[in-house]
């Protein structure tokens, strides 16, 4: 049986299912009179489960920082608030209500209470009520949850959802990936998975019901798709590719020391994308000479609140230090379109991908702006910082936001406060409007950053999240080709450099293509510089711009396909 | 009774964390502290009162503290607000 959901946080695994679901207990409605013995049992009830959840808010502080104890801290205050405890206090006097039925029913009143509010935090938050209440509950009954914390062997975890002090008990030697019912990529266990490094699959509103424990589950947390008890042909197929996998990645390990030069000794720059300072680990670890895209969003996305200038400056600082004197490019907020925050209410638009985003709702909201420019400024001491800005369609939104990072600069120089001289200001292009305009641009920006993703679907006009016209994202087409000649041409003419950070940077057949075309800089994840040393490491840059002449003269995505395939057939 | 009348000047609205903060610093005190925001009245000491308020950045917030201890009552919270950057 097959499954689909979202891809919370990739890897590929298999292993056996563990189910992990608490039915709800049974206990008895009303008491016999003795008010103040259930009054006691629930005082008792709330000091255990106080006690359980100080201990898990200490574990997950030493564990993964005071970031992510900070959901407990507000868990306690919860547990300790007045009003869950007075109401229900007043329903064992008063209605003669046992003391779980009393605390059931109070808690339930706040969980629909905040399930039904218009703001999607604060619809989260019924979770973490809900959270509290079942623990308060149990204790009541004095019952053991299926505890996550006892799992002794290598499993994958399938449950409706998880819960924040769930995501917390989890044991990354035990617990290899795991699947739940509801979630989206911005719900806490999708989060946490990301940080824990644990491929997920949320969203796939069955699982719990399709599995049972013991299943054997290929869980292939890239592709977003679970197969329960795959057929041995399946099976077969993940075993092999996981296999593959691991002797691929010795092999190219050989790459990871070394620059990337082509056989006929042009060097290109292979640069990582990451999303916060953590994935500096595996961009070392795969020889990286540099960060190409350094994606801020997500410092943005993992946090209840707009991360201060502080947390900024100490994670850029991290990045900047990190990579000693080797270049780092930080795109500004990009935000909007399917990206969206739980605490920065924006209106819903009709086209959010055409609408208010990334540097026009950063222009517009120079609040938010000039903490991330501040930070940035600040932090340009400790590396080779390059600021780049996302969704630039015009010279004039450049210029103005150029302008405004310059400003902020002689601010903080007012200050005392020490400020880098060298700072590269570049733009992604991603808008055909500039990638026509290159040359113009050129004379300006200190240098262009392609990102395939938008440029595709705005060159195509094919909204790249409607399935119905998936067809239509064509990385190869001519069309494509001849815009980012354009940008390379425009860029070294003026001696600028251009990079390119989309998923087609780290694409087999597109990088002769993109060699051909003189591409400075290829970002792409960390996992993937390797192979594509590897592949340019076997290329003549004089051959393949004879390649990318020819598939410039051809008329279709499918045919420069071929055209590609054909070429590194016969390099073998 | 002491009052206090502020505008939300956090990015975020009036959301968990500073909720649990204020809930906290109320709860020290014997006077009865109520929030007033939305139309609506909330106990200050309730974190689950305050966040149901749903309050937003910009919006006006009121607090009327009465008791015996009000006076301290309404200093350290406004202070709390101040330090906290809510108001």
């Amino acid at each position: 049986m097959k499954l689909s959901g979202i891809a919370a946080s990739q890897g590929i695994v298999i292993g056996k299912a563990y189910r992990y679901e608490n039915k709800p207990l049974s206990f008895e409605m009303h008491h016999n009179g003795d008010s103040a013995g259930e009054i006691e049992r629930l005082d008792r009830a709330f000091s255990a489960v106080s006690k359980d959840i100080q201990a898990l808010s200490e574990k997950t502080r030493l564990k993964l920082g005071a970031d992510h104890a900070a959901i407990f801290e507000a868990h306690l205050e919860i547990l300790k608030d007045p009003s869950l405890r007075w109401e229900t206090l007043q329903r064992i006097n008063d209605e003669k209500e046992s003391a779980a039925n009393a605390f059931s029913k109070v808690s339930q009143f706040f969980i629909d209470m905040f399930e039904n509010m218009e703001d999607a935090y604060m619809r989260e938050r019924a979770a973490d009520i809900r959270d509290i209440s079942a623990q308060v509950v149990n204790a009541i009954c004095g019952v053991n949850l299926k505890s996550i914390e006892s799992i002794d062997e290598e499993v994958i975890l399938i449950a409706e959802d998880l819960t924040p002090s769930d995501t917390a008990k989890l044991d990354k030697n035990f617990v290899k990936g795991f699947a739940t019912n509801i979630g989206g990529r911005t719900s806490h266990s999708a989060i946490m998975a990301r940080t824990l490094e644990i491929p997920a699959i949320v969203g796939t509103n069955t699982v719990l019901q399709d599995t049972s424990d013991g299943d054997i589950i290929i869980l292939d947390a890239v592709k977003g798709e679970l197969f329960i008890n795959p057929s041995p042909e399946v099976k077969a197929e993940y075993i092999k590719a996981i296999h593959e996998f691991e002797v691929q990645k010795k092999r190219r390990q050989l790459f990871a020391g070394l620059e990337t030069l082509s056989l006929d000794g042009v060097h290109v720059e292979l640069a990582a994308n990451i999303g916060a300072p953590k994935d500096l680990d595996k961009v070392l670890a795969n020889g990286a000479e540099g960060i190409g895209l350094y994606r801020t969003e997500f410092l943005y996305m993992d946090q209840l609140e707009v991360p201060s200038e502080e947390i900024q400056y100490e994670a850029y600082k991290k990045v900047l230090e990190g990579m000693g004197p080797k270049p780092v490019v930080i795109r500004t907020l990009d935000i909007g379109g399917d990206k969206k925050l739980p605490y920065l209410p924006l209106p819903d638009e009709l086209n959010p991908f055409l609408g208010h985003r990334a540097i026009r709702l950063c222009l517009d909201r120079l609040d938010l702006f000039e903490t991330q420019i501040r930070a940035l400024l600040r932090a340009s001491v400790h590396g080779n910082l390059k600021i780049m800005f996302p969704m630039i369609a015009t010279i004039e939104e450049f210029n103005r936001a150029k302008a405004f990072v310059l400003k902020i600069k002689d601010k903080l120089k007012a200050e005392g406060i020490a400020v880098s001289e060298n700072i590269e200001i570049g733009i992604m292009v991603e808008i055909p409007s500039t990638a026509v305009m290159a040359k113009q641009f050129a004379k300006v920006v200190d240098f262009f950053s392609i990102g395939t993703n938008d440029l595709i679907q705005y060159t195509f006009a094919a909204d790249r999240m409607n399935e119905q016209v998936a067809y239509l994202y064509q990385p190869y087409h001519p069309a494509l080709l001849s815009l980012i000649q354009n940008v390379i041409q425009a860029s070294h003419e003026a001696g600028k450099w251009t990079g390119m950070c989309g998923e087609m940077a780290g694409d087999l057949i597109a990088i002769p293509l993109l060699l051909g075309l003189g591409l400075d800089e290829f970002s792409m994840s960390a996992s993937s510089i390797l192979q594509a040393r590897e592949l340019i490491s076997g290329l003549k840059q004089s051959e393949v711009k004879a390649l990318v002449q020819k598939a410039l003269e051809l008329d279709s995505n499918e045919a420069v396909k071929q055209l590609v395939e054909a070429f590194l057939e016969n390099q073998k | 009774m002491k009052q206090l009348k502020f505008v939300i000047a956090d990015p975020a609205g009036l959301h968990a964390r500073p909720a649990s903060v204020l809930a906290k610093e109320a709860g020290r005190f014997q006077s009865d502290i109520k929030v007033n925001a939305n139309g609506r009245i909330g106990n200050l000491k309730s974190v689950l009162g305050i966040m149901s308020l749903g309050i937003q950045n910009g919006q006006t917030v009121e607090i009327s503290v009465e008791g015996a201890d009000e006076g301290d009552a309404i200093a350290a919270i406004e202070s709390l607000l101040a330090s906290e950057g809510l108001a």
